[in-house]
């Protein structure tokens, strides 16, 4: 009997919250959209917003992509110290091939692949369009080259280091040459590059913070009256504080898919010259978009920057208002 | 309902707005608050809204000492008064019905229940057509119809008015305030501030002096 009571009493609370839950929901939904009512009815000034949030986030987006596009260019050097010996003019294909045979039984290498100097010439003909110039030189310009990959344990610098000055002092070499060495300065450079995007994604993230702080402070201040008839009549702060919040989330996602938009056409526009340029390097290369967590990162991102400015703007500028 | 107890109110720069002030009224009460202007009319009905706070003394609104009440209570006691005021404070942007449902909204009550209650309180002071319009298509007597029916939709306890009549011609000050006396029928608590003696003296009811920040007159309706 008290168990049957009691059990009817709980359904009978658990309509009611469910009820209520509705109703919070339905307001939210509600107080969203009209806050989106009022960034559609008065367009020029929220497009001029939304664009401004925009582009500041495009900028360091683009850059990022960018420096990832590059980056996935220098992806295929990572970690592989290969060491180029050009040899003197002078060294015959026999000699050269009689040094990779005897580079290939020493201790610390892994692998030695030798360039034929007229298999090099000739391919080098058919990719620089110097074909004629080529022809007019006469005799084969280029060295015979030979390419050795250290073994894995001998990959630190200081390893390939001390190979190289060996290489460097063998008769026939003319030059040997560390291809870590550029693609560690390639890693510093990318790494400064890097580094700039992040400066620069902080100081223009600041910037879309302050214009949002500064664009919901102008609507709390063009909707005064209303605020202080709202308190009046027992309105809470989160009540009063919600359309201006969802007024900051709208300026970010919008702000933020603009800023997809920008990038995607962007990159559109530079797809064709890269790929030009890609085929003159007889690369495959492409340029790569933003990837989906890119985006998701992108506009979420930027949606959480409009909400953390009207935040700031309500908690600074909604208890000014008391009704008198 | 509503009981003063010694109140006094001083603004920076020494001005009283209340002096030692005591009075009590009963649920059910409906009560004149007159004087001249500067009196203390509106900076009484101010303390019982919680727009401003007493400095000295204890004001009580139905059983709870707004004395001690914290900042984030606020809301809801004034969900509790009904206020209405000479100057309608309606929000033009929107539809007289809006208007009226935004104690309603802002409570959280849902939809079916607002519709219900909006309706209910502009059939009441006669405004039920007009429900679609924007107040600055209507007249100062209708705009103040809207602020009272926007004060009782709710049906609070407390009804405060602070000079409702004060722009309005004889007739429709009449009508005014027999729709005050009507609400009074059902129970509500009033307080209405006027300097219309005529009202007053229409309703014969219990009518407060206030004189110089202090309360000179407690005149209890003549049987």
């Amino acid at each position: 009997m008290i168990l049957e009571r009691r059990r009817k009493k709980s359904a009978k609370m658990s309509r009611r919250n469910r009820v209520q839950l509705h109703t919070w929901l339905a307001r939210h939904l509600q107080v969203a959209l009209s806050s989106l009512g009022r960034y559609v009815r008065a367009p020029l000034s929220s497009l001029m917003t939304t664009a401004v949030i925009g582009i500041a986030i495009a900028l360091p987006t683009g850059l990022h992509l960018l420096l990832e596009n590059i980056q996935e260019l220098g992806g295929s050097w990572d970690g592989t110290a290969t060491i180029s010996l050009f040899l003197h003019q002078e060294a015959s294909h026999e000699a050269a091939a009689g040094l990779a045979r005897q580079l290939n039984l020493k201790p610390g290498i892994t692998h030695v692949s030798l360039i034929d100097k007229n298999q090099a010439l000739q391919e080098f003909q058919r990719l620089s369009g110097f074909a004629d110039a080529l022809e007019a030189l006469g005799e084969n310009p280029l060295p015979e080259v030979i390419v050795v990959e250290p073994a894995s344990d001998r990959n630190t610098p200081e390893a390939a280091r001390t190979l190289l000055t060996e290489l460097q002092n063998m008769p026939l070499v003319a030059l040997a040459q560390l291809d870590l060495q550029w693609v560690q300065r390639f890693h510093a450079i990318t790494d400064i590059a890097r580094r700039t995007v992040a400066v620069l994604a902080s100081l223009l993230s600041l910037a879309v913070l302050l214009i949002v702080v500064n664009t919901i402070r102008l609507e709390i201040q063009n909707r005064h009256s209303e605020i202080e008839i709202i308190k009046l009549i027992g309105g809470t702060n989160a009540f009063i504080r919600r359309p201006f919040l969802y007024a900051g989330i709208w300026y970010g996602l919008f702000g933020g898919v603009l800023a997809w938009v920008l990038v995607t056409l962007a990159i559109g526009l530079l797809d064709s010259p890269v790929d030009k340029l890609a085929g003159l390097y007889n690369s495959a290369f492409v340029l790569s978009g933003p990837d989906f967590h890119t985006v998701v990162a992108l506009i979420g991102g930027s949606t959480l920057l409009g909400l953390a400015g009207s935040w700031v703007a309500v908690g600074r500028h909604l208890h000014e208002i008391e009704p008198q | 309902m509503i009981s003063f107890d010694n109140v006094s109110k001083s603004y920076p720069g020494g001005h009283k707005g209340l002096s030692n002030v005591s009075f009590h009224i009963e649920p059910g009460e409906m009560v004149f608050l007159t004087g001249h202007s500067g009196a203390g009319k509106s900076t009484l009905l101010k303390l019982i809204g919680l727009l401003e706070r007493s400095s000295r003394g204890q004001v009580r609104v139905g059983g709870r000492n707004l004395t001690r009440l914290k900042k984030r209570e606020i809301p809801y006691h004034r969900r509790e008064v009904g206020m209405i005021f000479q100057d309608h404070r309606l929000l033009h942007d929107r539809t007289v019905f809006d208007n009226v449902a935004m104690p309603m909204i802002v409570a959280g009550l849902g939809h079916a229940e607002t519709s219900r209650r909006v309706r209910a309180a502009l059939d009441k002071v006669g405004l039920l057509r007009k429900e679609k319009a924007y107040p600055v298509t209507l007249s100062g007597g209708e705009q103040q119809r809207v602020g009272i029916a926007r004060a009782v939709v709710s049906k609070p306890p407390v009804v405060l008015a602070d000079e409702p009549t004060g722009n309005l011609d004889p007739e429709l000050s009449r009508e005014i305030i027999d729709l005050f006396g009507q609400f009074n029928q059902v129970g509500v608590t009033l307080l209405i501030a006027t300097h219309d003696l005529e009202l007053i003296s229409r309703l014969n009811k219990r009518t407060l002096v206030l004189d110089q920040a202090q309360l000179s007159q407690d005149r209890p309706a003549t049987s």
